[in-house]
């Protein structure tokens, strides 16, 4: 009985819902737990709620408890909007929605502004929805794509003693040939133009799992570094390619997509001292024990595999609770504390977020996140990033601070390429000086 | 020159994996006339199901014996409920029902063994071989030499299985004609059931191979699509030609990844087995080594 229900729970892309009240703060998840991408579905969401767990242990949102709904979207992008659809009237409405998925994203851009539930796309989605003035619904929180791109720069500019050492450098931008893999291009580009570096750009074709003609071309340019825009099967198999062609794996870095233990664990051998980028420093924090110790021992945690607690996707799910949460706070602060909040109230919240290091103390997860300010122009709010390198068995820091680079320049972009957007959609931009 | 080598070399090696997927769709058309759309999801079932069995604390040996007793089961339980209320229906039937399987398969396997990403290691060092690196430096990775090994015996056991012994003939009898077969008193029935048990036993070897190369995950479904231009070059019922469409395909795919892909931003080799063939099929539509079907008209 007990494995007809795990079978029905796989294949019929069940929802669970916890049960809800009109007075309760419903999220809706648009979730994947089966599927090509379910381990890091699982692995964010199952973060996620654990999170929302242990507010609602701890007695809610200034007494607000938090009540949520999976839908099952397998990252399919049209299964995506029609889980949104189907959601975000229910148990009262959704406040908020965090789809981890790019395509459901860009899916869910214009509805979310039209429906005013504010959309968290914490590192994918379109980098120049940072621009609060024209995306006043979209949060792609703590680091875009482009800034993360910017980061790696910077990264590889500091291990060579400075920028100008990268003038003559050969760098591979081997890429998940799809919008994602291309988002840093303007980045990278920029960066080339302006240090000097050479810049070679080879495409993998979905899903990923067979890269023996790219590797061959990286052996025969014999680059300096190789930075890895994967996805799912694209990871493990670079990895394992790179050492079938003798490449070594410590001049490569991944994007943080590429930076998980279901990425580097099926590689074996192959991904150690690979490194990475990540907006979580790995480790333990009083907050993942505090988890342990209010949710899974009372049996409401949500990871089937415990060992799975602070891996990287947990440890990112908990990451997105605490911005959904602290949201919440922040527009009850505003709105009246002990209430539940609308979309555009929590919306507010997003946009006025100050998780700076004293709250994190707070929350126990100082120096597991960077700090957080958000604005009406900023709907960022961060841009930091760190360095991870596996060392074949866990995940350690490289880069002892958080690494930013250079936001100027990204700024510019994030602008420009949202004025764009807005022409083309006929969006009047926000006057964010009127914004209360 | 060494590097177009290296590139070659690379290619063949790589095609002769496509081969070992595509030789499980080529054994379940040529016994049944089906095409078998869970082909990949068996790979994918096999290979976590040996994995989870390893991780439960099994040896890797007793694991493929369970998965193989395992593949068996689901090629008899796959005759029993899906095949047997289907005989004599049109092909396309058929062809639906192993879609409904390909779903229920993928699903099964995550619910028993759930969705992680699991590591599989076969022993097999995936490393070049350091001799010819040095002397000629062309990478040649050891593992993919010995995948090729394995891909050879099974072929060759096939080839015998198939031309030499009665079932194989049986099979063929089937393939032909269901309705004459039976006619004839051969069990379709059983026969259906040892070509599934059979196909099952060479998901299981794919699944290992490529399970162990790229780590078993879902992803591992995919492989299916990477045997399709396999099979429309080489025939869909021939074991053999599975083998040399393999190798065209993975020979041409590389080449023209890197000597023509640079010229067009890149990233063909997802859709260049494809187009070559579809002209091929415009040629000779019953692949290289594919009976040619006479009509009479």
């Amino acid at each position: 009985m007990k494995f007809i229900k795990k079978a029905l729970v796989a294949a019929a892309f069940a929802t669970a819902a916890v049960s809800a009240s009109a007075q309760e703060q419903f999220i809706p998840l648009l979730s994947y737990r089966v599927g090509p991408y379910a381990d890091g579905g699982s692995g964010f969401f199952g973060g996620v709620i654990d999170y929302l767990s242990l507010i609602n242990a701890s007695g809610g949102v200034n007494g607000v408890k938090l009540t949520w709904e999976e839908c099952e979207t397998e990252y399919n992008a049209t299964r995506g909007v029609e889980c949104y659809e189907r959601l975000k009237k229910s148990h009262g409405g959704a406040s908020m929605v965090e789809p981890l998925s790019t395509g459901i994203a860009y899916g869910l851009i214009d509805r979310v502004a039209q429906d005013k539930i504010p959309m968290t796309t914490l590192g994918y989605g379109r980098s120049d929805a940072a621009d609060g003035r024209v995306f006043p619904y979209v949060f792609p929180l703590i680091t875009s794509y482009w800034d993360q791109a910017a980061g790696m720069i910077k990264y590889l500019a500091d291990k060579e003693g400075g920028f100008d050492k990268l003038k003559g450098k050969k760098i591979v931008h081997l890429y998940h040939d799809s919008a994602f893999g291309k988002e840093p291009f303007p980045v990278f580009e920029a960066y080339a133009k302006q240090l000097g570096f050479e810049l070679i750009k080879l495409a993998v074709p979905h899903p990923g799992n067979e890269q023996q003609s790219q590797w061959l071309q990286i052996r025969q340019a014999k680059p300096d570094y190789v930075i890895l825009w994967g996805w799912g099967v694209m990871n493990p198999t670079a990895l394992k390619t790179a050492q079938r062609n003798g490449f070594p794996r410590e001049k490569m870095l991944g994007v943080w997509w590429a930076g998980s233990e279901e990425h580097v664990i099926p590689a074996g051998d192959a991904a150690k001292g690979y490194s990475s980028m990540t907006f979580n420093t790995p480790g333990n924090y009083p907050l993942l024990d505090e988890i342990k110790k209010k949710v899974y021992a009372a049996g409401k945690g949500n990871m089937e595999d415990k060992s799975r607690i602070g891996s990287v996707y947990h440890m990112r799910g908990v990451t997105a609770g605490i911005m959904m949460v602290e949201a919440i706070r922040k527009a009850q602060d505003k709105y009246g504390k002990g209430k539940v909040m609308s979309g555009e109230q929590v919306r507010w919240g997003f946009e006025n977020l100050n998780v700076d290091e004293a709250r994190l103390k707070a929350l126990g997860a100082l120096g597991m996140m960077p700090t957080v300010k958000t604005s009406c122009l900023d709907h960022e709010g961060s841009g930091a990033v760190k360095v991870q390198r596996w060392d074949g068995k866990a995940w350690k820091a490289v880069t002892p601070n958080w690494v930013t680079g250079d936001r100027a320049m990204i700024r510019k972009m994030v602008e420009e390429s949202a004025a764009k957007y807005a022409a083309e959609k006929k969006i009047a931009p926000r006057d964010c000086s009127k914004e209360g | 020159m060494q590097f177009f080598l290296e590139v070659l070399i690379g290619g063949l090696l790589s095609g002769i994996m496509y081969s070992l997927v595509a030789l499980g769709f080529v054994l379940i058309y040529k016994a049944s006339g089906v095409f078998n759309f869970a082909q990949g999801a068996m790979v994918y079932f096999a290979a976590l199901t040996t994995v989870g069995l390893v991780d439960s604390g099994m040896s890797l040996w007793l694991a493929i014996l369970l998965t193989m007793v395992a593949m068996v089961v689901l090629g008899l339980l796959t005759e029993k409920i899906v095949l047997r209320p289907l005989v004599a229906q049109h092909e396309i039937t058929l062809f639906m029902a192993t879609i409904g399987l390909t779903f229920f398969v993928e699903g099964l396997a995550q619910a028993i063994w759930g969705a992680n990403v699991r590591a599989l290691d076969l022993g097999i060092e995936d490393v070049p071989l350091e001799w010819l690196l040095e002397s000629a430096n062309i990478a040649v990775s050891q593992f993919d030499l010995i995948a090729s090994g394995i891909a050879a015996a099974l072929v060759i056991l096939l080839a015998i299985f198939f031309s030499k012994t009665k079932i194989g003939r049986a099979l063929r009898a089937v393939a032909d004609d269901h309705q004459a077969a039976l006619s004839i008193g051969i069990p379709l029935q059983h026969i259906w059931a040892i070509v599934w048990a059979v196909a099952g036993f060479v998901a299981l070897v794919a699944g290992l191979l490529w399970g162990a190369r790229n780590g078993v995950q879902f992803a591992l479904t995919f492989v299916a699509l990477k045997a399709l231009p396999v099979l429309i070059l080489g025939g869909f019922t021939s074991v053999p030609g599975a083998i040399l469409g393999g190798l065209i395909i993975g020979a041409s795919e590389k080449l023209a990844e890197v000597y023509i892909g640079p010229h067009v931003g890149g990233g063909i080799e997802g859709w260049f087995p494809y187009v070559l063939a579809l002209l091929f099929l415009l040629v000779r539509p019953e692949g290289l080594f594919g009976e040619k079907i006479i009509r009479r008209i």
